[in-house]
């Protein structure tokens, strides 16, 4: 019965998407009449509907309805409770629902709330909204329904892959989605002010939460599935170039660049077209990502669906929108007015230098990305990995990290060098005297000592723009500003630091027997066989002293999952403030002895700390855009107030 | 108005400028980009392909085939293995590796190697891809498990 309940809701979200399709789309002509009346409404219901069926779902995967297929094949009733729920959106139906869901609760937020635009360019927003919704729901409705039943009850379920039952994962997919959506609805509002011919910086203004919101979604995602791949896989690697790594680091690439555009379109109305055509590229990203993750295209534990029909459904609605969006941008955009003039000193010239260099570092992911598939298509199989991603990815990250040290320090419209020329030579001679320390003092790839001196050099450069200032009176979007390019700098010096300084050690050793990496003295305690409640292991019991401190017991396990059946490596990470010792137990050998991996890695942890402090600084940056937006809608209603008090008396 | 960094005609196709230039930028990095795929990709190479034509030794390639039963050994320090990755036409390749072996390496099992080639014909693995459970299969191996069922039966029944 729940199951239909969903099923239901979920059919007439769909036709209430065709509804606010055809009545935005109808409407253009007549954006007070009667069919106009229609499209916020049933936006705010489809976006309660689709909630609805979602909700369903969750409460079928967590009382375990065993006459579900998708809860039969993904749920086993002795799951934890928080992986029972998890297992909703942990496969591609559920992950399906829960993208449509969160895209329509945001059309019906912005029909609900968004009155600063002309009628006709919110009314074109929502029929974009609803257009990209239709796809979405005709591909859950007809070829992946999650409400599906079994003839027969299933006895048992099979359980979630055991990779995927960790707290950060379960969290991890909704994050990146959120992200994923924001950025479908900034590209709604693209075309909307683009059909409408309303790119200015009123809309710029509209359009920048959704944009700020969709990225700091993306940089938590990001975030949390490196360390997720990091302590989980058992690799000690945090970044593989992997397809799946990609096609979320593409997005956030494309949010990056729209980000500042839409900055600069909203405070100097230049960029007009550009931020326009980063908003299809940001979207494009976002559905190229979902496209490479969910048609089983690439095989990774991501890709669910290696049914070639559903491959053909996303390829079909990736070309519709894609395809669809360029179209309207090059009919469109000669529509669209020169915005205001700068110079190339200036606070635009260097947000449009570091868009360039984001695009053309997409570009290259993208390529990479792509090419072996192009390549498979001849018959030629191969593989793209760091040795690609890393040197020509830093020509034009390097450039742009300097650029962003200094970038802050510019005013608007036209500047001049003179001005700014001592903290310029201040930044960029500590970047030449950190890169010119590392270099005497050992010998490292070039890559990691450059990047070590661009992230002291971002840091220092991060700060300047509050010097001279009153710290009490900086806006709050400048502090996040400052944070998050901070955080950049933070992240960098984490990888740059684990690349050059990290240690390996891989060791045999007997019970009692110890070993060493970098400052750390490890002795193997213990291996004991342990249990849990949908696995058993192997342990291995360590105790690690760091420099002749004292010790620290860790606990590597070999894990056994029984549903599915499947082996996976536990790491166990020590964290100290300067680093992360991570230790890994192996199989016996022959003679008893033991395999144990360990590393020493000196600054690892600040990679995550920097990228929760650019999720920050972008928090700080929505609070106070969204404080302003408040302040600055009061002072209006109260003027008109005011007005007709004035008039009436 | 931007008198003191260029001229009028600057000012006047400053648009048409910016295009170019991130043009330029653009098609700059597609090229660098070709350029470095063509020459850093890893090629994917079968046991017979290396007997056919071997890449250049120390150049990064993937390597694919199946664990030959029976030559899984361990190396003294405990944590370097040898095996031998063969395939359908049975060439063989042998391999080294030093590390913690995946959860389902096993002999008779398919394996994705990444390494290099070194001069004296073995392959030394920095890193192996193993199966991962039912559901993830390095794409490579995926046409090699069809042919489990067999090896199983062989490796049951006596040999004839």
């Amino acid at each position: 019965m729940i199951a239909e309940l969903g099923l239901a809701a979920l059919w007439i979200a769909a036709a209430l998407a065709v509804l606010q399709l055809i009545g935005g789309a109808l409407a253009q002509r007549d954006p007070g009449g009667e069919l106009a009346k229609l499209v916020r409404p049933a936006a705010i219901v489809q976006g309660l509907l689709a909630a609805f069926a979602f909700l369903m779902l969750l409460y079928l995967f967590a009382v375990t309805d065993l006459s579900v297929k998708l809860v039969a094949t993904n749920s086993h009733s002795a799951k934890p409770m928080v992986f029972k729920l998890a297992g909703a959106w942990g496969n591609h139906e559920g992950s399906m629902l829960l993208w449509v869901t969160v895209m329509s609760m945001a059309g019906a937020l912005i029909a609900l709330v968004e009155r600063r635009l002309p009628e006709r360019t919110i009314l074109a927003t929502l029929a974009a909204q609803a257009f990209v919704g239709i796809g979405f729901y005709a591909f859950i409705l007809l070829s992946s329904n999650p409400f599906e039943r079994l003839p027969q009850p299933a006895l048992e379920g099979n359980g979630l892959n055991p990779l995927l039952q960790d707290i950060g994962l379960a969290f991890h997919p909704p994050t990146l989605y959120f992200g994923y959506v924001g950025l479908s609805v900034a590209f709604s509002f693209a075309v909307g002010a683009l059909l409408t011919r309303q790119v200015n910086p009123d809309f710029a203004r509209v359009m920048r939460p959704w944009v700020l919101g969709a990225w700091i979604f993306l940089t938590l995602g990001i975030t949390a599935g490196s360390y997720w791949a990091y302590y989980e896989l058992g690799w000690g690697g945090w970044w593989f170039w992997d397809p799946v790594e990609n096609a979320s680091l593409m997005p956030w690439l494309a949010a990056t660049a729209l980000l500042h555009s839409v900055s600069v379109l909203a405070a100097r109305d230049a960029l007009r077209a550009w931020t326009i055509m980063l908003g299809v590229v940001a979207f494009s990203m976002s559905m190229l990502g979902t496209f490479l993750v969910r048609s089983g295209i690439l095989t990774s534990v991501h890709a669910f669906a290696v049914d070639p029909e559903r491959g053909t459904f996303i390829l079909v609605l990736l070309a519709l929108y894609i395809g669809g969006a360029l179209l309207l941008f090059a009919l469109r955009a000669g529509t669209v007015a020169e915005g205001e003039r700068f110079s190339v000193t200036s606070r635009e010239g260097a947000l449009v230098f570091n868009n360039v260099m984001l695009s053309a570092i997409l570009g290259i992911v993208l390529l990479g990305t792509l090419y072996p598939l192009l390549t498979e298509a001849f018959d030629v199989r191969v593989s793209v990995g760091p040795p690609y991603f890393n040197p020509v990815g830093a020509i034009f990250a390097i450039p742009m990290l300097m650029v962003m040290a200094i970038g802050p320090l510019m005013r608007w419209r036209n500047d001049r060098f003179d001005r700014i020329k001592l903290p310029v030579w201040i930044v960029f001679a500590i970047m030449a005297a950190v890169f010119l320390l590392v270099l005497v003092l050992g010998s490292y790839g070039w890559l990691p000592i450059l990047g070590l001196a661009a992230s002291i050099g971002l840091a220092v450069g991060s700060f300047l723009p509050l010097r001279g200032r009153n710290l009490l009176r900086v806006p709050t979007a400048t502090w996040g500003m400052v944070i998050a390019h901070f955080g950049i700098a933070v992240a960098l010096f984490g990888m740059a630091s684990e690349s050059a300084f990290s240690e390996e050690h891989l060791a045999a050793v007997d019970v009692g027997e110890s070993t060493k990496v970098g400052p750390w003295t490890i002795v193997l305690d213990d291996v004991a066989p342990v249990a849990g409640p949908n696995w058993t292991a192997i342990e291995g019991r360590l105790s690690a002293q760091y420099d002749g401190g004292t010790a620290i017991e860790l606990r590597p396990q070999s894990r056994n999952f029984w549903a599915p059946p499947q082996e996976t490596t536990e790491s166990e990470l020590a964290t100290r403030w300067n680093g992360q010792l991570y230790a890994v137990i192996g199989n016996q050998s022959g003679d008893g002895r033991w395999q144990l991996r360990l590393w020493w890695k000196p600054f690892v942890t600040f990679i995550w700390y920097g990228g929760v402090l650019v999720a920050l600084g972008g928090l700080l940056a929505l609070i106070g855009r969204l404080r302003t937006d408040l302040k600055r809608r009061f002072a209006k209603a109260r003027s008109i107030e005011r007005r007709s008090s004035g008039e009436a008396e | 108005m931007t008198d003191n960094n260029g001229g009028t005609l600057k000012a006047k196709h400053q648009r048409l400028i910016l295009i170019l230039i991130a043009l330029v930028a653009l098609i700059g990095a597609g090229l660098l980009a070709a350029w470095a795929l063509r020459s850093q990709a890893s090629y994917f190479y079968l046991p017979a392909d290396i007997a056919a034509a071997p890449p250049a030794v120390g150049q990064a390639v993937r390597l694919g085939g199946m664990v030959q039963q029976g030559s899984l050994k361990t190396l003294k320090d405990g944590v370097t293995v040898t095996f031998i990755v063969t395939d359908k036409d049975s060439a063989t390749v042998p391999v080294r590796f030093s590390g913690i072996l995946p959860d389902l390496f096993v002999e008779g099992s398919g394996v994705v190697a990444e390494g290099k080639l070194g001069a004296d014909g073995t392959f030394v693995a920095d890193n192996l891809l193993a199966k991962h459970d039912e559901n993830y299969v390095p794409r490579e191996l995926k046409d090699m498990d069809q042919h489990k069922p067999d090896e199983t039966l062989t490796g049951m029944e006596p040999v004839t």
